[in-house]
């Protein structure tokens, strides 16, 4: 009893930091962005009264609904191709040693060291019409004249890949990680096949990892604005990069702010998506 | 009279660069409860692993009903293995995990909801179909693992150490239940344990395995009363070992010193010569704790007492410093029967209860064997 008084003030203060910094940090800016995406565009003040839904209206201006469609194809072929090189990657890293493993890991991690900014422009250097990928192909003879990556809806997908693909491999990683050997083993002993086996016992153990991987890659691949800026040209825009235009451009917040609330709601919808998968699998009380 | 089910026969088994099966075969009849007993290590659960297809031999080969399986994938075997910590599918129900593997043989439904209904009566968990195994108590997932295993119908059910991860009582209760359900099922059940308690009291034959090698194979009273070497003395039961001197040879006899008593014994079936050392084994419930005033025995005194239940279990030290266990049963006649610490006794047993083993150029049990065998005894 004595012990749990006199933890009284740290449990407080821990409790004061994770509630602050959840209403401040998460809610708050969370209620001012709904708020902004329900007021009028003004020129002076950026946003003003009347409330109205005229910014919601307006994401359904075929124009922006295009590019809203076009980013979510991005980011989907993003997250697929996130999928399908992650899910063999990070099963064949969970069977790999255990010394080994942290050493992968730690290679998988070492890219964030570096600005994604730099190393988006470091991929900008190889799919260039005379860069590295284009010039070696030519030396070996492979094409005669270079071909056009860059500024290409393919060079907008490999570059989110590129930035993205740890966040799909390490949510699948812990799931590989958690799939015990022995109910593979139990599948096979009662008559299932390598597929059947992968169909009804692995795919649904790791689905919420791969829940967890398709949301940290899905919506950051619709945001992520500098990717076409730098490699996607004018053509190839991303959600992020209306929302961007909308508050450092066209001065427009309501509508920004609009764009970026649709982004969080689907979020929310994915998320609650996992939370289901992951109950079935009773990983939370039933 | 029995056929034999399933033969393996000059199996051997490397993992980097150690010897795990070395040359050994077995073979086990249609029907029987064989257990493969051994400390950990010594290569029980690789043999069982090999006889499921989870693990193929290095050399030598399986037959089963004298078709060779040596190279065949488990998907195809028609063994079913029980795991150690059950191995259920998390994310199935009680029913579709005993009925996956009637799926996967492609039953008709009606056929695997009957099935299934059935062994899942045989088990007793009729009101639990519905449930996730995470919301079963062990006991309860024990029974499924068991239930979805033998609702294949299998030749022969394979049990990796299935009860150990169960409390001591739920443990016995396990045990008898399983007896039931092999006499019921009269499926060969091939048992993998440490336990040499369980070992006993459930098998038809035993196994006994030390480093990837058979030590004896008999049932559980060959065993128990004739270990074929000192490791399967030691490892089954406890025992004590007497330094014994062959004295006198005679026809179907021999004289041996023990303690400085002079025994006349039956002639063991190993070569013996005069002069030789050997050991005299006798468990703890052989021996007779005698008055100090009387003429047979050995002197000692009491150093230990251990009441349980239905006998006293004492530790007598003899003169020579070495120390015997004796376990006797209470004598309900009489009521002074009991001993207190430091009490001087004799110590006897009665002829013919020994068993004799040649001195081996034997080292004493590893710590490891001795941890496995202190296991074995709770």
């Amino acid at each position: 009893m004595m012990q749990s008084i006199k933890q009284q003030p740290f449990r407080a203060a821990v409790l004061l930091l994770v509630w602050g910094w959840l209403l401040f940090l998460v809610l708050a800016p969370n209620l001012l962005v709904l708020g902004a995406s329900v007021m009028t565009r003004n020129p002076g003040t950026f946003i003003s009264l009347p409330l109205n839904l005229d910014a919601y209206r307006q994401l359904f201006n075929p124009l922006y609904l295009e590019v809203f469609l076009h980013s979510l194809y991005m980011a989907t072929m993003t997250t697929l191709a996130c999928l399908l090189i992650g899910y063999p990657f990070a099963w064949a890293l969970s069977r790999v040693e255990k010394r080994r493993q942290m050493l992968l890991i730690f290679l998988l991690i070492v890219p964030f060291w570096t600005n994604s900014l730099v190393r988006t422009y470091a991929l900008k250097l190889i799919l260039a019409t005379n860069g590295l990928l284009n010039s070696a192909l030519m030396s070996l003879g492979v094409i005669d004249e270079p071909l056009q990556l860059l500024y290409t809806e393919g060079a907008v997908i490999v570059g989110l890949v590129y930035l993205l693909l740890p966040f799909m491999i390490l949510p699948l990683y812990s799931v590989f990680e958690d799939l015990r050997q022995d109910v593979l083993l139990a599948s096979h002993d009662l008559g299932a096949g390598r597929f059947a086996t992968f169909k009804n016992v692995i795919v649904p153990l790791t689905l919420p990892g791969v829940l967890a991987g398709v949301m940290l890659v899905l919506l950051p691949a619709m945001g992520l604005f500098f990717v076409p800026d730098i490699l996607g040209g004018s053509r190839n825009l991303l959600v992020g990069n209306v929302i961007k235009n909308q508050f450092l451009d066209a001065r427009n917040w309501p509508f920004g702010a609009a764009a970026s609330i649709v982004l969080t709601v689907t979020m929310a919808l994915l998320m609650f998506a996992h939370r289901l998968s992951k109950r079935r699998l009773g990983e939370e009380g039933a | 009279m029995t056929k034999t089910l399933l033969s393996l026969s000059g199996i051997s088994k490397q993992f980097d660069g150690k010897t795990v099966l070395d040359e050994l075969s077995l073979k086990i009849d249609d029907g029987e409860f064989i257990t493969l007993l051994g400390p950990s290590g010594c290569g029980k659960t690789t043999l069982l692993r090999m006889m499921a297809g989870f693990e193929l031999p290095d050399q030598g080969s399986v037959t089963l009903s004298g078709v060779d399986i040596t190279q065949m994938p488990p998907e195809t075997r028609p063994l079913n293995t029980v795991f150690q910590n059950y191995a259920l599918f998390p994310h199935m129900s009680v029913f579709d995990n005993v009925a996956y593997g009637l799926k996967m043989e492609k039953r008709p439904k009606a056929e695997i909801r009957e099935r299934v209904e059935e062994v899942l009566a045989m088990v007793q968990l009729e009101d639990f179909a519905g449930r996730k195994p995470h919301q079963l108590s062990g006991g309860q997932q024990q029974r499924v693992a068991i239930a979805r295993a033998v609702v294949k119908r299998p030749k022969m059910l394979l049990l990796d150490e299935p009860l150990s991860a169960l409390d001591y009582k739920l443990r016995r209760t396990m045990q008898v239940e399983l007896k039931r359900l092999q006499r019921e099922l009269g499926i060969t059940f091939v048992f993998v344990t440490h336990d040499q308690e369980e070992a006993l009291s459930m098998s038809d034959r035993i196994v006994v395995l030390k480093d990837g090698c058979i030590q004896q194979l008999g049932t559980p009273r060959e065993v128990y009363e004739r270990p074929a070497n000192v490791f399967t003395a030691r490892f089954v039961g406890q025992t004590n070992f007497f330094p014994g001197r062959v004295t006198r040879i005679e026809e179907g006899r021999i004289t041996v010193d023990v303690f400085g008593l002079t025994r006349v014994l039956g002639k063991p079936s190993f070569r013996v010569a005069m002069n030789q050392s050997l050991h005299v084994l006798l468990r703890p419930e052989d021996i007779r704790v005698l008055a100090p005033d009387d003429n047979e025995g050995v002197a000692g005194k009491i150093v230990e007492r251990n009441y349980k239940g239905s006998t006293l279990d004492s530790v007598i030290e003899l003169e020579d410093g070495s120390q015997v266990m004796a376990s006797e049963f209470f004598d309900e006649d009489d009521p002074t029967f009991d001993y207190s610490i430091g009490e001087p006794v004799r110590v006897s047993w009665v002829d013919g209860w020994e068993w004799l083993l040649a001195e081996e150029s034997d080292e004493p049990l590893t710590d490891e064997e001795e941890l496995a065998a202190d296991d074995a005894e709770h």
